[in-house]
């Protein structure tokens, strides 16, 4: 498994792209990281998007954290889900109901 | 305009993931239920007011959060967005134990985190204070746009976005400890 820089380290250590990160064209690690957020919620500005989609095509550790962080927010929305009780859903048709005969 | 007539057939597609929201919101199932009862119809008497064709689910989740932060939050104290503490990226992504990748070619980390149970997810989610709470689920849960977010709880876009992120690190440690207790996670990256 590669160094990932420790608890505390500095990310952007573990490839050697950091000299790219200013020429707008590839993002480095640190950027990379640094914006994971905004490039998973597709809240980048299409040449940051872009920028870090490149500098994805050739790091492989950024890669598999940003794949991770991907799956994890997979895993959270799907087992969030609750059923409604059957109960509930009856109850509120009933207020609804009750609440447009008043109105009409 | 809306027609309220069809306030039932429009709405109600919506009820499961309202009914989680809010079962993540109050934290149990009594108060969830209410909640969502009362959602439903204040969006009823408000519904002529909704602009058709335009978000009726991010329209719901407005209405939802609102009722939620009137009906409870007014029982406790204002939280504060201190009221987390600072988590560093890649928190959990650290600490997750390689055991090998499989053979269709995920990753020993992503293995991990399919054997996080319901419980423990949703435990998580509720143990992060309400504002974080609610700014996670609308994002993660539920996908809404910062811009959906910020006029579904009405706060400043930059306020959306550091929400989401402290809030989504700081459900990283959470679940790093359930994960710690069933040896998941390592107690110390490498």
């Amino acid at each position: 498994m590669n160094d990932r820089g420790g608890a505390n380290g500095p990310v952007g250590s573990w490839c050697g792209s950091q000299g790219a990160a200013q020429d707008g064209d590839v993002a480095n690690c640190e950027e990379t990281i640094h914006r994971l957020y905004f490039f998973l919620d597709g809240e980048l500005t299409e040449d940051r998007r872009s920028a870090i989609s490149k500098h994805l095509d050739h790091c492989g550790d950024c890669l598999d954290a940003v794949d991770f962080e991907a799956e994890l927010r997979r895993v959270i929305a799907d087992r969030c889900r609750d059923r409604v009780p059957e109960q509930l859903r009856d109850r509120i048709a009933t207020a609804l109901r009750n609440e447009q005969e008043q109105r009409a | 305009m809306a027609d309220p007539a069809r306030f039932a057939d429009d709405a109600m597609e919506y009820m499961p993931s309202l009914y989680s929201a809010a079962m993540r919101m109050t934290r149990n199932p009594a108060d969830a239920e209410d909640l969502l009862q009362e959602t439903y119809l204040k969006a009823y008497r408000a519904y002529g007011r909704f602009e058709q064709g335009t978000n009726l689910k991010a329209w719901l989740y407005r209405i939802l959060t609102n009722t939620y932060i009137n009906a409870y939050r007014a029982r406790r104290r204002r939280p504060e967005e201190s009221d987390v503490e600072n988590v560093e990226d890649l928190y959990l992504y650290r600490r997750l134990g390689a055991a090998g990748g499989s053979a269709d070619g995920r990753s020993a980390e992503e293995e991990v985190l399919d054997r996080f149970t319901d419980d423990e997810v949703k435990a998580a989610i509720e143990s992060l204070p309400e504002v974080f709470r609610i700014a996670v689920l609308l994002a993660d849960v539920e996908g809404f746009s910062y811009k959906e977010i910020a006029d579904i709880t009405q706060v400043p876009i930059g306020t959306v976005m550091s929400r989401i992120h402290r809030g989504r690190r700081a459900l990283q440690k959470a679940l790093g400890e359930y994960g710690l207790q069933r040896g998941l996670v390592e107690a110390a990256p490498r």
